[in-house]
């Protein structure tokens, strides 16, 4: 450990995983974030799984700034996850939240001795399933903007072109027709709202089924049509933890539940490591 | 960049229904960003201890107000209103909402106030506000 590197921890397993009676886990192909080789620290009985961090790219300062580009986000998200996800095939192990930076090895070791614990429980409640995201959308578009026989109030949007938005300074002679568009959206948002009504009802019954059936459930927020690349609202967003035998069942529960509400678009992904499910509330938020 | 690294192991995706019944897309697109995000952000383990870097409050906030806020008001327009139980993110969405008002981001529109109170007048200003928005957005895109 040199004074200008850190240690990114990615997850925490049992060390006993490591070097079960198959043989130890060889895990130099693995490489993490900045493309550095993963590496184990262990220390009473548990390991974690780390890689060294340049302190310029990645210490606090540095990670303020880069946090802010998405790009770079993007990149250190996907080879975290990769790490995780790989690892997560060979042995059980408790995913550990993103940029997660350590001094060195022994302040690893003493993390590890000290939530030793906690850490026991969680390994033993989700180590070794695998959680699986389900999305529900409303199946029906949007309601198009009004577009039909609105030629000239176009052409004067393009004349107020350079206006600041929302100015104040704007005639007020044009609120007829601003009233008119405002009411004639009002109509077709009343329209919408009972065709969202059905699918929100539709999304919660198809959470409710799905909850019965995993052992596990969590709600994350829903995703904006920019994240999510669907134009639909998102009406559900949740993750359900899973035994790895349970799986095959659990998928075609989805398609069962897809079938029975054609008023959602039901898109599911995984299996993931557990990540929804090891943040409890001990998770020393 | 990153596209060319779809690497995740769970980037295998389903679609059913498109309104029809019937699936549609299906295939392994590149995991979606934001799923990785809200995961590796949002959720995993949090063990404390000498750590070199906090990211448990401040930093970590403007990104998850980026991706999880903006998502919100559709929730709320279709009655979803779970998160109004989760102390983080109510708190962080009333935080938002006061330091936009108190950059002046947020006009509410005069138009909107001509109509009628009640659920309609509200979605009618959330529609204008957003489309406003949408401007400024397309408006400082074309002046870089």
């Amino acid at each position: 450990m040199s004074e200008d590197s850190g240690v990114w921890a990615y997850a925490i397993t049992e060390e006993g995983h490591l070097s079960g009676p198959e043989g130890p886990v060889d895990l130099s192909w693995l490489t993490g974030v900045g493309e550095a080789k993963v590496r184990t620290v262990t220390s009473g009985g548990l390991a974690a799984l780390v890689s060294d961090v340049s302190l310029a790219e990645f210490g606090e300062a540095a990670l303020r700034e880069n946090l802010e580009n998405l790009d770079w986000l993007d990149e250190v998200a996907r080879e975290h996850h990769y790490v995780i996800d790989a690892a997560t095939r060979l042995f059980p192990l408790l995913p550990v939240r993103l940029a997660t930076v350590y001094t060195g090895d022994a302040a690893v070791s003493a993390a590890l001795t000290e939530r030793g614990g906690q850490l026991r429980d969680a390994l033993r409640r989700v180590g070794g399933r695998v959680e699986w995201g389900v999305k529900a959308y409303a199946a029906q578009h949007e309601p198009e903007g009004p577009n039909e026989a609105e030629g000239p109030d176009e052409a004067k949007s393009a004349d107020a072109d350079g206006e600041p938005a929302g100015g104040s300074a704007q005639p007020r002679t044009e609120g007829g027709v601003g009233l008119a568009y405002l009411r004639r959206r009002r109509a077709q948002l009343t329209a919408a709202r009972e065709t969202k009504t059905a699918a929100v009802t539709g999304a919660q019954e198809v959470h409710a089924e799905l909850t019965a059936k995993a052992a596990d459930a969590r709600l994350h927020p829903p995703q904006s049509p920019q994240l999510s690349g669907v134009r639909q609202p998102m009406l559900l967003n949740a993750a359900y933890l899973l035994d790895a035998a349970g799986s095959v069942a659990f998928t075609a529960a989805v398609g069962g539940q897809a079938t029975a509400h054609p008023e959602l678009r039901v898109e599911l992904t995984g299996p993931w490591p557990p990540y929804s499910f090891v943040g409890g509330d001990d998770d020393g938020r | 960049m990153t596209d060319n690294t779809p690497m995740s192991g769970a980037g295998a995706m389903q679609r059913y229904g498109s309104g029809s019944g019937v699936a549609a897309g299906g295939g392994r697109p590149p995991t979606n960003l934001g799923d990785i995000l809200e995961r590796v952000l949002d959720k995993g383990l949090v063990i404390a201890g000498d750590i070199q870097v906090n990211l448990l409050d401040i930093e970590l906030l403007t990104i998850k107000l980026r991706l999880v806020i903006a998502s919100l008001d559709t929730a709320r327009e279709v009655g979803i209103n779970w998160w109004e139980s989760d102390p983080w993110l109510n708190a962080e969405a009333q935080r938002r909402a006061t330091g936009k008002r108190a950059r002046g981001e947020v006009d509410d529109g005069d138009d909107a106030r001509e109509l009628d109170s009640g659920d309609g007048a509200r979605e009618l200003r959330d529609e204008v506000r957003r489309l406003r928005d949408r401007i400024t957005e397309l408006e400082s895109g074309q002046r870089e």
